[in-house]
């Protein structure tokens, strides 16, 4: 295989009228899929030949999302997914960088949004779908088509607040994916529930698994999340038996005890990733699903959404950390300590990652990608790029990697090297506490643990994390908040609170 | 009555509560507002809201928090 569509194409020659996504009001079968998707890919396609352009496609997360993305991929060129709800000043610059050669979205939107970039090509979802396929022409762009074409780009929130993105290429989600379905089972047989958004890595897994194991993908809608019970309803309507959240998902399903009252009847796989799973509520998820397959994934956009993992097979504490685990299958990783050499066992050092996983770089920024995608440090007789994670991980006496924290989150607090999330790891396992994120108060050089629960006396709270952490780790402030804030993509907005740390003690609504 | 709609008040301020028809459908109230207004709900009135009386129904309008509020606070 050297293109994606050939995973679509094939499940659809097996089984055509299988459900292959739905969302809360429309469901597509395979043959149905590949028709719009052929009928959009003929519309957008370049007249002139040119290929692996970028379109942007700017849709409510639903089927025809998926399809408009496909459709772009049918086309020759990548697909870019806009957050339908981002402010216009963000989008801009993205478009900065990206320059798309069209941008994809309902009529509804056209006429207001073709106002935020004038100069490019809009094409309305609609008028795509219903154009008349032109095989020839879609046939010619594949004969072309190699597997290390870009296949799509994702943008993330740079640290520096201009966005960056991700390019990936058919061949790293085909490699990719085929880790996914033998690591987990994937099969035709898999029904998936989907939480993340398109524009977050964590999609591509639900996405292109479901595609290469001619399975089922349901859209969860997002208001779902408010009403946990009808959550539940939703995984037993559709007969869910596989899920791929983020943490902060499972935990409100935890933290309501949800599962004390409904039984998602057909879940057999929950897999986490994108930020650090708190342990108590792993457990009680655990608990009520003992057959059930946990596992802990771990990596960035950049070698297409994973590259190490851990499949939960022993019984943790509520004040324990969980591993990351190894590296996938066809996907090598290494440790390399601040002096550049390799890691022993036990000691710390930034994460590595080698092999097909890894994507093409940043999206019209060589200087960027020049940081992160560098040259194997280990060896210099051939040209091999490997990708710089800026994650910090050590290897436990099991052999399995740890993961301490983003490089850049490490702070130097009374001359203490200190890791954030082991203040959030001693304040989770504190049964009062449904979610929590420490971040450091640099302008008054105090540790802030920022957490959502029940209220405790002071003294309490102290008395319990001064238990599980060195004085010099205990926090200088302790913020309740009603709910703790969360990003787009559902993870705990860590970006946010530190940068409203000055109104944090001000908002009566939101703290006391 | 006065208090929820306070509570309401600053949780989103300038809306109009009463007037309010859908307050789920029209998404002014949104997943985590309504985590907020949960917690609140139960400080300020000592009640235990489980998660099977956190469906949309309940949430629809001032009144029908209210009446969910009274049916607790009953029990």
């Amino acid at each position: 295989m050297k293109n994606i569509l050939q995973y679509l194409e094939k499940s659809a020659a097996l089984h055509p009228e299988k459900v292959l996504f739905a969302d809360a009001d429309t469901a597509v079968c395979y043959e149905s899929f590949i028709r719009k998707a052929m009928a959009v890919g003929t519309a957008i396609a370049s007249p002139r030949g040119e290929r692996n352009r970028p379109i942007a496609v700017m849709m409510p997360r639903s089927v025809e999302n998926l399809i408009a993305m496909m459709g772009v991929v049918y086309s020759g060129n990548f697909y870019v997914v806009i957050d339908s709800e981002m402010p216009r000043a963000r989008v801009e610059k993205i478009f900065q960088t990206l320059c798309p050669a069209a941008v994809l979205l309902p009529e509804a939107w056209k006429e207001e949004r073709q106002q935020w970039a004038p100069e490019i090509p809009f094409f309305t979802y609609e008028a795509c779908a219903g154009t008349h396929i032109d095989s020839a022409l879609l046939e010619n762009i594949r004969r072309t088509m190699v597997d290390t074409d870009p296949l799509y780009a994702l943008f993330t929130s740079g640290s520096t607040g201009t966005p960056k993105g991700a390019v990936l290429s058919h061949r790293n989600v085909i490699a990719y994916s085929k880790w996914f379905t033998e690591a987990f089972g994937i099969s035709e047989k898999t029904v998936f529930a989907n939480q993340t958004p398109f524009y977050f890595s964590m999609s591509v897994s639900d996405i292109y698994a479901t595609l290469r194991a001619g399975a089922t993908l349901h859209i969860i809608p997002k208001s779902l999340f408010s009403f946990p019970v009808k959550l539940i309803e939703f995984l037993n309507a559709r007969r869910v038996n596989t899920i791929y959240w983020v943490p902060s998902a499972l935990c409100i399903v935890a933290n309501w005890k949800v599962l004390d009252y409904a039984m998602p009847d057909f879940l057999e796989k929950v897999l986490f990733a994108g930020e650090v799973m708190p342990v108590r509520q792993l457990n009680y998820w655990i608990e009520k699903l003992p057959d059930a397959m946990f596992a802990n994934l771990f990596g960035p956009t950049e070698t297409t959404d994973i590259c190490t993992y851990y499949i939960v097979n022993r019984k943790f504490a509520d004040t324990d950390t969980l591993p990351i685990g190894g590296a996938c299958d066809n996907c090598n990783v290494f440790i390399i300590r601040q002096d550049g050499k390799e890691a022993l066992p036990g000691e710390e050092g930034e994460l590595y990652v080698r092999g097909p996983f890894v994507g093409m770089g940043y999206y019209n920024d060589p200087e960027k990608t020049a940081a992160a995608f560098v040259q194997n440090p280990l060896q210099s007789a051939y040209p091999e790029l490997i990708y710089k994670t800026g994650d910090l991980v050590r290897e436990n006496e099991r052999g399995e990697l740890m993961y301490i924290s983003r490089r850049d989150f490490q702070i130097k607090h009374m001359g203490y090297r200190i890791e954030l999330s082991e203040i959030e790891a001693a304040a989770g396992a504190i049964p009062q506490i449904t979610a929590c994120a420490a971040v450091y108060d640099r302008e008054h050089e105090r540790i802030l643990l920022v957490y959502q629960g029940s209220r405790l006396e002071a003294g309490d709270l102290y008395q319990a994390l001064a238990k599980r952490l060195p004085a010099y780790m205990l926090p200088g402030k302790c913020i309740r908040v009603k709910a703790m804030p969360y990003n787009q993509n559902g993870k705990i907005d860590r970006t946010w609170l530190r940068d409203n740390l000055s109104v944090l003690g001000r908002i009566p609504a939101a703290v006391s | 009555m006065e208090e929820l709609l306070s509570i309401l008040k600053n949780l989103k301020p300038g809306v109009d509560f009463t007037a309010q028809t859908d307050l789920i459908g029209d998404h002014i109230l949104d997943s985590m507002s309504v985590v907020m207004l949960v917690g609140e709900l139960n400080d300020t009135f000592d009640i235990e809201i489980t998660p099977v009386d956190v469906v949309p129904e309940n949430f629809k309008t001032v009144d029908t928090i209210y009446a969910m509020i009274q049916r607790l606070s009953d029990d």
